[in-house]
């Protein structure tokens, strides 16, 4: 590694002096994507054999998890005894479910009228972990229309026009929103510091240094927590209820520490429930929280809301590779979209920095398998080099610690300077491009359902740009909890049902389905292979 | 289920004490993969694993050692002879405001959490900051009413709490650094013009008609479209 690191370093001044190389044409870009990009491997998936989107084509991982019992036994609960009911029930506490509860109270929501039940802690997501920044056309020299194209061109035009129209339109306005409440964005000479992010034509990807994702959350929760609306953590959904008419009407949450459950009646329901990153799907490492377990995904899907774009998983062209420790962590796009360039084992650029990421992905896959020129590391992973100290060749020294101090500390805890040497990095799992099909005000296919951020469908198509999931998180949070309210006004309580349980087993038994898989499956299991085999489970 | 194409090779054992048990767990491990290679399934204490969210704070200690260490345990290492406690996260009370009609003054963040004039600076909170933040410096900048400095210098706060809990003089560093950003970037740093324009423009309809037209487009004319555009330089 350290002799390649040197072929870095001796090529480095050349490939400043020479410019990246130039992007893809579209006919290049689909050739490296069904040659490369894990995406296009068939074998990898399977139609979908139950439910309302029965057919579809769908990772074996996420029909795994369709094609699955509930946790418990509808004949077992009780639905006689409410114990929380509200208006407004938001099911995950990311950023899009703080948005949305935020903008159901002043949609006129009391605070005591709507609640928040999240899994792990308040803002335990991938909201917080976003760190290169969010898109926004609000230059005069861009415009919300080209912004448009970036979109809808990045995601092979498989997006709904009308979600993509809601999510460049209203970016400015969830900027400003952002400003009134206090997120600290990057600003110099009383403009924003707007950059490029992969496949976008103009600058508009404004940031909180590498920290964007936290910032902007970090505010948004403090401002839900001003408002006192309530939520309970550690207390995931595991199913969906409905009332006799199939609309939603609330859900039943577990306590993921004593076992209990609870029943929520309510009059609209908000789905902000994340990713799948941590399913692993292809058994990649994953940039993503502990909880991205698909878990709304799931309980939705047996209440009758069909999904969309699910064949398509997004790998970060740039996970961490070495050390291997933080695997698959991530290493942000704003590397490149300050001057990193990805470069082979020789020190030779090969490919344009900011490809879209499905293209950059291909790219660095063929790099280091087809065309053998990836680093070896000593557990004999493979991976190319992201070279950081173009950085400050390119913008001036000290950038890294002042525009990626995220980036620095993360490599600078293991002794990495990466002001000083290239860093090594490989695709890793980071976003889940479709979702639960929604329309333009966060409506689901279900009555009173409502979804938002990750887990919503038809914004990205089949690949989301940089940037795009910071800005679906706020533009549809904001929407669904709008909507939500609405509905919740004009809605009356139900009668709770489980009836969509027992008859989506049956769907299970008649596609002769035959298996002891349960979902949503809440936590992935690390634990060694020898524990979980000598393991009795009495106190699990 | 597997972390993904891991291939360790055969590593060295080293020895971790969880809560007093020891266990034998290979080399190289963050301390949160050593608990879950021990048997530990984390329902607590284990949130973004990439050192951004604060759920995963751990105090340990190191044989023969008196000193208490401060880390998260997503991104430190596990050495052999840890004796490790995982600290599930604690809340910390904190001050209601609204950002709207308070007074952006120097005064504000010592009306609303009073006990920062109880600093003794003993620097515990610095020791204790696993984002290597200069917390004593934020608490006395905020002492002094400098919001601006209070901001920039916890601004890569992830709020793990443990300058809190270390801290004998029951201040709520945290609550109180996050209030201060928001301060600043709602008071101290002005709204870029072009936002403000652009969003009267969008208010007035100006790109209804363009975005029409490419909502209407089939997919070929889309990719002709997106072909064409052309790429701005950084300048």
């Amino acid at each position: 590694m350290r002799k390649s690191i040197e072929r870095v370093k001796a090529t480095r001044a050349k490939r400043l002096e020479a410019g990246p190389p130039s992007p893809m044409t579209a006919e290049e870009r689909e050739d490296i994507l069904e040659k490369f990009h894990p995406d296009y491997k068939p074998e990898k998936k399977r139609k979908l054999a139950v439910g309302i989107s029965a057919g579809e084509i769908v990772p074996h991982e996420v029909a795994d998890i369709f094609e699955a019992h509930p946790l418990f036994d509808p004949a077992d609960v009780d639905l006689s005894h409410i114990d929380y009911d509200v208006s407004v029930l938001v099911i995950g506490g990311g950023g899009a479910g703080t948005a949305a509860a935020i903008f159901a109270h002043q949609e006129g929501v009391s605070a005591e009228d709507i609640l928040v039940v999240t899994k792990l802690r308040h803002g335990d997501s991938n909201s917080i972990m976003a760190q290169g920044g969010i898109q926004a056309a609000d230059r005069p020299e861009d415009s919300p229309a080209i912004h448009y194209l970036d979109v809808i061109g990045g995601g092979h035009y498989a997006n709904k026009p009308e979600l993509v129209r809601a999510l460049v339109l209203d970016a400015p306005m969830i900027i400003g929103w952002h400003e009134d409440i206090g997120v600290m964005y990057d600003k110099q000479d009383g403009k924003y510091l707007e950059a490029h992010g992969g496949g976008t034509s103009r600058m508009r990807m404004h940031s909180a240094k590498d920290y964007t994702g936290k910032a902007i959350f970090n505010a948004v929760r403090d401002e839900f927590r001003n408002l006192g609306i309530p939520v309970l953590e550690f207390f995931p959904a595991i199913e969906l209820l409905l009332d006799e008419k199939g609309n939603a009407a609330g859900a039943i949450i577990y306590n993921i520490e004593t076992n209990e459950y609870k029943i929520i009646r309510a009059k609209a329901t908000v789905l902000s429930t994340g990713g799948f990153g941590r399913m692993h799907i292809q058994n990649f490492p994953t940039t993503n929280h502990y909880g991205a377990t698909a878990d709304g995904l799931v309980i939705a899907y047996r209440a009758g809301a069909n999904i969309i774009d699910m064949d398509s998983v997004q790998y970060h062209p740039t996970g961490v590779v070495y050390p291997t420790a933080i695997l698959g962590q991530l290493a942000t796009e704003k590397l490149r979209s300050q001057g990193a360039v990805p470069v082979n084992k020789d020190g030779e650029a090969f490919v344009f920095p900011l490809e879209p990421r499905d293209v950059e992905a291909a790219a660095v896959i063929r790099e280091c398998w087809e065309k053998n020129n990836g680093v070896e590391t000593p557990s004999g992973v493979r991976g190319v080099w992201l070279d950081t100290p173009m950085i400050e060749e390119i913008q001036g020294k000290g950038t890294i610690k002042q525009r990626l101090s995220a980036m620095w500390t993360m490599w600078h805890r293991h002794d990495i300077d990466i002001t000083k040497d290239p860093v090594l990095v490989y695709p890793t799992l980071h976003y889940q491009n479709g979702g639960v099909e929604i329309d333009e005000h966060g409506a689901t296919r279900v009555p009173g359902l409502f979804a938002a951020g990750e887990c919503d469908g038809g914004v990205h198509g089949k690949n989301r740009l940089m940037g795009n999931s910071q800005l679906d998180i706020y533009v549809f949070g904001r929407r669904v909890g709008m909507s939500a309210a609405r509905w919740s006004k004009r809605s009356k309580p139900k009668k709770l049902s489980l009836q969509h349980i027992v008859d989506y087993d049956k769907q299970l038994k008649k596609a002769g389905i035959e298996t002891d898989r349960v979902s949503p499956i809440l936590l992935p299991d690390y634990r060694a292979e020898t524990v979980i085999s000598s393991s009795l489970g009495r106190f699990i | 289920m597997g972390k993904g194409n891991m291939n360790e090779q055969e590593n060295a054992m080293i020895r971790i004490h969880v809560m007093g048990k020891t266990y034998q767990v290979p080399a190289g491990l963050t301390i949160m993969d050593a608990m879950e290679y021990s048997g530990y399934r984390f329902i607590r204490g284990a949130g973004c694993r990439s050192g951004f969210c604060g759920a995963c704070s751990t105090i340990y200690r190191r044989e023969e050692d008196y000193r208490l260490q401060f880390a998260l345990a997503c991104q430190e290492m596990a050495e052999d002879g840890m004796y490790l406690v995982q600290l599930p996260f604690t809340p910390a009370p904190r001050s209601k405001y609204n950002l709207e009609e308070i007074d952006p003054s120097e005064n504000v963040l010592l009306q609303y959490y009073p006990e920062i004039a109880r600093c003794v600076s003993c620097n515990t909170c610095t020791k204790a900051c696993p984002q290597d933040i200069e917390v004593m410096d934020y608490v006395q900048a905020a002492l002094r009413g400098d919001i601006a400095r209070t901001a920039a210098l916890s601004f890569d706060c992830i709020q793990c709490g443990l300058c809190t809990m270390r801290c004998p003089a029951d201040i709520k560093h945290y609550h109180m650094a996050q209030m201060a950003r928001r301060i600043y970037g709602r008071y101290l740093s002005p709204v870029p013009n072009h936002l403000e324009e652009r969003l009267c423009e969008i208010e007035e309809g100006v790109y209804d008609n363009e975005l029409g037209k490419l909502m209407a487009m089939n997919k070929e004319e889309l990719g002709i479209a997106y072909a064409a555009r052309i790429r701005e330089e950084a300048k």
